[in-house]
């Protein structure tokens, strides 16, 4: 037994103890349940790091479910290449977030509550990182979603948090449909669960490309539910009624990304159907362009991170679709880190304006909340790709695989870049720049040092995570420089900047208003009215048929028609004997007559 | 001519129609008892008479139709007495003999 | 037998069949009813069943018979009046009876084995008695008892059927 297994093995569980122990034993005492969170995901963080710069590490795993060889689920650590990154960015984030949670969370009264379900969410992301096979990989799958759901319906006794809540478990759940019926196709092909196995069997095995295509596009099914893409993305913003760390952690850097992770560990299957990967890289460039369209129109300073959220994932599923694994997952390697510094920004300024989210009622703290703007200040700068900073290089090489493939993927990935400059220079600049939009935010401060710390540490991060490290996920020679590609780059993030920064500079409310936009397109309406709709529609079918066939056909027509053979039958009981005899002897006469002479 | 068989069936079914037709048509039970009595009888002749025309190998009638005529009237004799052990019960109950009064199962 | 005394005897039955029905007094009814009986009897000697014959006129005539006329003395039964004559009654039973006795006729005259006829018994005058007595001791010795017990059962059943409430 090795020490990265056994390392891996500790980083998998310690979560799952500690979320236990607090569930068991700790309820009441709310200030241990947060330590001990705490301190073991910081030692969760300390053992990721000496795993990753241990060897490759992929035992087999120990037998589970065993029906014959045929149908085999172990329970296997897969510690590799990609797992190894991945491990690094759950713990440490998840670190981070969980030490500015005991600022933010600190008067909350189920503290206890909250940071149980946030160990066992670190315990279920690292079981998906981890998973060696398919369906190790759906059971934690399916342990992130209830996860999310028991983060976002945190404060339940909301209305809106619960329904939250319920969306993004339901909506999951569409997707993971599509999802376990790829799998067990894949599985119906190759004999195998093991990611591992399938690789190796895969040139032995001839399949159908209606097989491959479909199959692919069951499993990005999963992958549309978790990463929210279109159209099942609805759950995202919504899913922002949940605490502000919550969504930094879950719906920013880590669950979010699952399905992204996902699809990079399968990419060998993808790599197998051109179709897919078209349909796969259009819905990833849809949802990026449609989000960013969104986000422009928003006025809630989370909802406008949700769509920016949206939108970046959708560049990184797009990546995959363009077979540019490396550069997808190097994309969600710098998006975690600035996302998370944003939603954690944006989680100090609600605190300190005492939960108030508009930013048109905010405005002016740039000078009252130094250390928030400046680490808010360089995260939007990566998020927007300003050059030198990490998600410029990581936006560049998704840009340079999108122009290489095809102009159709490449221009809505530019007129997304683009309008992220603008979206989020509007949002920087009502926020932070001007006066004062009401009394709560002339009284903003800056937090204590548990708070601002994880702010600066994740700046820091978003600034240098992209100098050199681009090798690490892109395999293959470096390539030249296309120059093309950076300046359009470039050109679109000044151009999106500026354009920003004139129309909302000084302004007291949003100039321009584009309804539709401001709707998110009416989709959250078209649904419900589709699924009342056809749900209203089954209802009056049943009832119809309940009325009139099973109860008037079925049983009422039976009792008549026994009633009425009763009706018609009585009239032969005269009561008179001879009567009775004469009918005999009718009978007897036909009776001989038919047997005789005929 | 000579007597043949169906002289004998014809006379039977002659006398069972009488009788038939003493049952639908008389309304005194004891005169439709004993007209179920003349429908036997003929039967008994129709069983005689074939026992008679079906002879065995030793040239002795079939012995095995006059034994069942033997048993029917025995049977009748015994369906007899308690029938009219019934009738006698029903008359002290209904103080009729006449069958168009007795209708309680009438519909 | 030669067919005078057969027609005689087969009228006397038919004839005083047709007076048991006929007849409105119920004991002229049972009369002719011995009448139509002894006529059977006769009709049974003809055909050489002996032992039959005098059983039938034993036991109908001398005990069923009388059983009838104890009866209609105990009941006091007296002639029938008029009632309205139901009409359709009337007509249905005449229906169906002529239906019956022209079914008759058109099956007789199509059962071919019936127009032969009867052959001849080996000997002169059989011992009647001894071989119905083998016949029914030998191979039917079980239905007699079970007929035994039936006229048992019968025999209770009118002592039961016939006890009047004790006041």
């Amino acid at each position: 037994m090795d020490t990265q297994t056994n390392l891996a093995r500790f980083i998998l569980l310690a979560p799952l103890a500690i979320a236990v122990c607090i569930q068991l034993f700790c309820r009441k005492n709310h200030s241990l349940s947060a330590k001990l969170s705490v301190v073991f995901v910081c030692l969760t963080f300390v053992a990721a790091v000496f795993v990753f710069f241990g060897p490759d590490s992929t035992p087999p795993g120990e037998p589970w479910l065993d029906f014959g060889p045929a149908f085999r689920v172990p329970i296997g650590l897969a510690v590799d290449h990609l797992s190894k990154i991945m491990l690094l960015i759950v713990t440490g984030i998840g670190s981070l977030v969980q030490i500015y949670s005991l600022v933010y969370m600190g008067e909350d009264e189920s503290k206890a509550r909250y940071f149980g379900n946030m160990s066992f969410f670190m315990f279920s992301m690292l079981g998906i990182v981890l998973a060696n096979n398919f369906v190790m990989m759906f059971i934690f799958w399916e342990l992130v979603g209830v996860s999310s759901y028991l983060l976002i319906g945190h404060w339940f006794t909301r209305e809106a948090a619960a329904a939250a809540a319920n969306k993004a478990f339901i909506t999951n759940r569409i997707g993971d449909f599509g999802f376990m019926i790829g799998i067990l196709m894949f599985w119906s092909a190759s004999g195998t669960f093991v990611f591992s196995e399938m690789q190796a069997a895969l040139p032995t095995l001839t399949l159908s490309a209606g097989f491959l295509t479909t199959t692919v596009l069951l499993i990005f099914c999963g992958a549309v539910g978790k990463s929210a893409q279109i159209p099942l993305h609805v759950w995202l913003p919504d899913a922002m009624e949940g605490p502000t760390p919550v969504s930094a952690l879950i719906h920013a850097a880590t669950m979010v990304a699952a399905g992204v992770y996902m699809l990079a560990r399968v990419s060998f299957l993808i790599a197998l159907s051109a179709d897919a990967q078209l349909v796969i890289a259009a819905i990833g460039a849809t949802t990026a362009l449609f989000a960013a369209l969104v986000a422009t129109q928003q006025d809630d300073i989370k909802r406008i991170l949700a769509y920016s959220t949206l939108s970046q994932l959708g560049y990184m599923i797009m990546a995959i679709g363009l077979k540019a694994e490396g550069a997808a997952i190097f994309h969600l390697f710098t998006h975690a880190f600035f996302k998370a510094l944003l939603f954690l920004g944006a989680g100090a300024i609600i605190h300190a304006l005492h939960h108030e989210q508009d930013i048109w009622k905010m405005g002016g703290l740039a000078k009252r909340m130094k250390w928030t703007f400046y680490t808010f200040a360089a995260g939007t700068l990566a998020l927007t790709g300003c050059p030198g900073l990490s998600g410029f290089f990581s936006k560049d090489t998704i840009l340079v695989a999108a122009y290489n493939n095809n102009l159709w993927f490449f221009v809505p990935a530019l007129v997304t870049a683009f309008l992220t400059a603008y979206y989020m220079a509007r949002l920087c600049v009502v926020v932070f720049f001007g006066k004062a939009r009401t009394e709560t935010a002339a009284h903003g401060h800056d937090g204590p040092i548990a708070m601002t710390g994880p702010l600066v540490i994740l700046g820091v991060l978003s600034v240098i995570a992209g100098y050199n490290t681009a090798g690490y996920f892109i395999s293959g020679p470096a390539e030249s420089v296309n120059w093309i590609v950076t300046i359009l780059a470039i050109s679109a993030f000044v151009g999106g900047a500026l354009s920003g920064l004139f129309l909302y500079w000084g302004q007291s409310t949003d100039p321009i208003l584009i309804p539709a936009l401001k709707k998110k397109l009416y989709i959250d309406e078209l649904y419900a009215a589709l699924i009342a709709g056809s749900q209203d529609l089954l209802a009056s079918i049943a009832g119809w048929f309940d009325k009139w066939i099973l109860d008037g056909v079925i049983v009422r027509g039976l009792s008549s028609g026994a009633w009425g053979l009763g009706f018609v039958l009585r009239f032969f009981q005269f009561g008179n004997l001879q009567a009775y005899a004469f009918l005999f002897g009718v009978g007897v006469v036909a009776m001989i007559y038919l047997l005789v002479f005929r | 001519m000579s007597l043949t068989l169906n002289h004998y069936l014809f006379v039977s079914g002659l006398l069972f129609a009488i009788g038939f037709a003493g049952v639908i048509l008389r309304r005194n039970i004891i005169i439709i008892f004993m007209s179920l009595e003349l429908m036997l009888n003929a039967a008994n002749l129709s069983l005689v008479a074939f026992s008679r025309f079906n002879l065995t190998a030793d040239g002795l009638p079939n012995y095995n139709a006059q034994i069942l005529v033997f048993f029917i009237i025995t049977v009748a004799a015994a369906e007899v007495a308690v029938g009219l052990a019934i009738i006698v019960a029903l008359f002290r109950a209904r103080h009729t003999v006449h069958v168009e009064d007795i209708t309680s199962l009438k519909f | 037998m030669s067919p005078i005394l057969f027609y005689f005897f087969a009228a006397l039955s038919l004839i005083f069949g047709i007076a048991v029905i006929a007849n409105r007094n119920p004991v002229a009814s049972a009369l002719s009813l011995v009448v139509s009986f002894l006529g059977l009897a006769a009709l049974f000697v003809g055909l050489d069943a002996y032992f039959i014959a005098v059983i039938q006129v034993l036991v109908y005539a001398g005990a069923v018979m009388v059983l009838f006329l104890f009866i209609i003395m105990l009941l006091d039964l007296k002639a029938e009046e008029r009632r309205k004559i139901n009409l359709f009654a009337y007509v249905g039973g005449g229906i169906v009876t002529a239906g019956f006795v022209v079914e008759l006729w058109f099956v007789l005259q199509k059962f071919d084995l019936g127009k032969t006829g009867f052959p001849p018994l080996a000997a002169k005058g059989v011992d009647d008695v001894r071989n119905v007595g083998n016949v029914l001791f030998l191979t039917h010795n079980l239905p007699f008892q079970v007929i035994g017990i039936l006229i048992l059962v019968a025999t209770i059943g009118v002592v039961v059927l016939s006890k009047r409430e004790l006041k």
